[in-house]
């Protein structure tokens, strides 16, 4: 039996060696930038919050998500209501906009999707979704053949145009598929770089704002099972003494 | 004290007059008696009882706050995929009975297979427990229904997008397909009506003879007794009273020992809920994270990982034949792939049921099934390749013959004699 078992992980093991190779053989390669973590530092995603306030939330909405449960990242209901609360009466309403969803189709070719999960949709074998995000809004080129004038190395053909373009400035592809900035912004491509990365570490808050809830909480789920671990193995021990 | 226990007594004694509780108590707890030997593998019965009753309760509190919607919200979002959403931020411990339930959907299908391993290592759909395990693949394949069902309603790109290519496979049977694809779905395409029927079969139709399934499992068990790692029967040594030698008072011996089980299992099955619920992709999959387009077909669309063993079976079958459609004989061989193991108890010849007493080519052709299952799942989650496809198609052949091969290997096997009583399983568990 024992023999068998070590026989079948050996073997599965050799198996699975080769396998890989295999999975890497065909798929088209996407290459992503590691996107900073800013999941435990509130002001940055409290910038992130403001990006995203003024920036995405006229054409994206995120209408799962309320304005009051901004308190997470450390905001108060007045701060939210004086500096975010653009397109809602009250906190505890959700991220929703009035763009109208099929005059938005006339005007991009394809309405503007939700936002609030983007983080956990974008996600793939090449990395997580803040790496997609991180890297798709710093891979915006000019390209005259696109009716809104702008292409994306991450994203062909995207629909929406360089919104964040005033700040991050113009970049075009050259020959061997590397961007560079033709028109320096009003920000160095570091500053950039650093509130992108705000803005997504915003975003992948968003995607599911009791994330940090959840883990701090498994701590403490696994610290009572591993005293309840204990006391069952006592208790199993105690009964079966007497079988032999 | 003693005012109260005579008290309990009599009030026992009312009861059993009128309904058999302490008979049944003690047939099925107290004085069914189990072999002592039982081993690692064992845990895994009380578990998926234990993920069965997770999933129902959880998925009570889901309903209460789901809506089987496809229709669109003001954002345009569908409703569906909006309210799982609602679940996860807005409903008071929402995330916990969702992850909860998605990860219990994962871990069912970890449970059953090893559930199902475990009776294939030592014999126990032989003879006399044949019902058993017929019982118990019936189980399974509503389980399959359940998760096929399930996987639809939170309504994203795979939910919708999967659902579409499993249902078109039916129209692939000649004559009657596209009529019965037509049928199922309720709809020329996956939608609304679609979506509000998956949802009442996932919540009602399928759980209800899942239940009562596995109640037939386990009157089956109780009443030929239970087979253990040395494939003997323990009936046939017993004391002057009638008990088995080897078998022990099923609780509290192993209604403490499964408790030991049951907590190690939550501690993985927290790991997963609580740290890690999307699994890196496999048990929440992240294009179900966009909303269902029927419009926007997605580049690659996978099943979830506990149907690519038989997905993969199904794209491995690429010849037509007697001019019907590769694709027919391909959801043939899927059918074929899951339910095979029905056959078990006829097709094995060999005159020990456990592992630990059968000759080499038993086990040579097990460990090459066993290896087979795992490629086949594995290559079911990429895309195809020619290279790809011959390596699934190679691996469907050693699936298939460990079984057909079977009523010949496993006679012509050199067996070692096995034991007249159970045997120490040697992990220590026991002692």
């Amino acid at each position: 039996m024992k023999k068998l078992v070590t026989s079948l992980f050996i073997s599965l093991a050799t198996s699975l060696l080769f396998v890989p190779s295999l999975a890497m053989a065909s798929e088209t390669e996407l290459h992503l930038d590691r996107a900073p973590d800013r999941s435990g530092d509130k002001a940055a995603l409290q910038n992130g919050a403001k990006i995203f306030v003024n920036y995405c939330l006229n054409c994206h909405s995120a209408s799962y998500m309320r304005y009051n449960r901004l308190q997470d990242i450390g905001l108060t209901d007045q701060q939210i209501k004086d500096n975010l609360l653009f397109t809602a009466d009250k906190v505890g309403e959700s991220m929703s906009i009035t763009m109208r969803r099929d005059e938005a189709k006339e005007w991009f070719g394809i309405a503007p999707p939700d936002l609030t999960v983007i983080a956990r949709a974008r996600a793939s074998g090449f990395g997580s979704g803040a790496d997609w995000l991180y890297t798709y809004l710093r891979g915006f080129y000019r390209d005259s053949e696109r009716p809104t004038g702008w292409n994306n190395t991450v994203f062909e053909n995207v629909g929406m145009p360089h919104v964040l373009w005033e700040l991050q400035g113009e970049q075009v592809l050259g020959e061997d598929h590397k961007l560079t900035l033709a028109t320096p912004g009003k920000m160095k491509p570091q500053a950039y770089d650093d509130m992108v990365a705000d803005l997504v570490g915003f975003l992948q808050y968003m995607g599911e704002p009791g994330a940090a809830k959840r883990k701090s909480l498994g701590w403490i789920v696994l610290l009572f099972l591993g005293v309840l671990f204990v006391l069952a193995y006592a208790l199993k021990r105690e009964y079966w003494k007497d079988i032999h | 004290m003693s005012v109260v226990n005579t008290k309990l007594k009599d009030l026992l004694g009312w009861v059993d007059e009128r309904f058999p509780l302490t008979s049944n108590w003690k047939a099925h707890l107290s004085e069914y008696y189990a072999p002592k030997n039982f081993n690692f593998w064992y845990f895994f019965g009380s578990l998926a009882l234990l993920v069965l009753v997770i999933q129902i309760v959880t998925g009570i509190f889901l309903v209460m706050h789901f809506k089987p919607d496809a229709s669109l919200n003001a954002a345009g979002v569908p409703v569906a995929f909006a309210s799982v959403e609602y679940i996860m931020r807005d409903v008071p411990w929402g995330w916990l009975i969702r992850y909860m339930h998605s990860t219990g959907a994962s871990a069912f299908f970890i449970v059953v297979y090893m559930h199902m391993f475990r009776g294939m290592l030592y014999g126990s759909y032989r003879k006399p427990r044949e019902l058993i395990w017929i019982f118990g693949m019936l189980i399974f394949l509503c389980l399959m229904a359940e998760a096929f069902f399930g996987y639809l309603l939170p309504w994203g790109q795979m939910s919708y997008w999967g659902a579409q290519v499993i249902v078109n496979l039916f129209s692939a049977i000649p004559f009657v397909g596209p009529d019965l694809s037509l049928w199922i779905r309720g709809d020329y395409v996956v939608g609304d009506a679609t979506l509000n029927r998956f949802f009442a079969f996932h919540v009602i139709a399928v759980p209800l003879v899942l239940v009562g399934l596995v109640v037939a499992h386990i009157l089956a068990l109780h009443e030929v007794g239970s087979n253990n790692p040395d494939g003997i029967e323990i009936k046939k040594k017993k004391d002057a009273k009638g008990i088995p030698l080897d078998g022990i008072p099923f609780h509290p011996y192993y209604t403490v020992k499964d408790i030991m089980g049951v907590v190690v299992f939550l501690m993985a099955f927290s790991l997963i809920v609580f740290f890690a619920p999307e699994v890196g992709g496999y048990f929440l999959e992240y294009n179900n994270f966009f909303p269902a387009n029927p419009l926007q077909t997605p580049p690659h669309i996978a099943p979830v990982w506990y149907f690519t063993p038989f997905y993969s079976i199904l794209r491995a079958v690429t010849y037509p034949l007697f001019g019907i459609d590769a694709k027919f004989w391909g959801v043939v061989a899927m059918g074929a792939s899951a339910m095979i193991f029905v056959l078990l108890p006829w097709l094995d010849r060999s005159p020990a049921k456990s592992i630990r007493y059968r000759g080499p080519i038993y086990k040579t052709f097990l460990v090459a099934f066993v290896i087979s299952f795992f490629v086949l799942g594995y290559l079911g989650v990429l895309p195809q390749t020619p290279v790809r496809t011959l390596i699934s198609q190679i691996c469907s052949v050693i699936y298939f013959a460990f079984f057909l091969l079977m009523p010949i290997y496993s006679s012509i096997d050199k067996c070692k004699p096995e034991p007249d009583r159970v045997t120490s399983s040697g992990h220590g568990v026991n002692k």
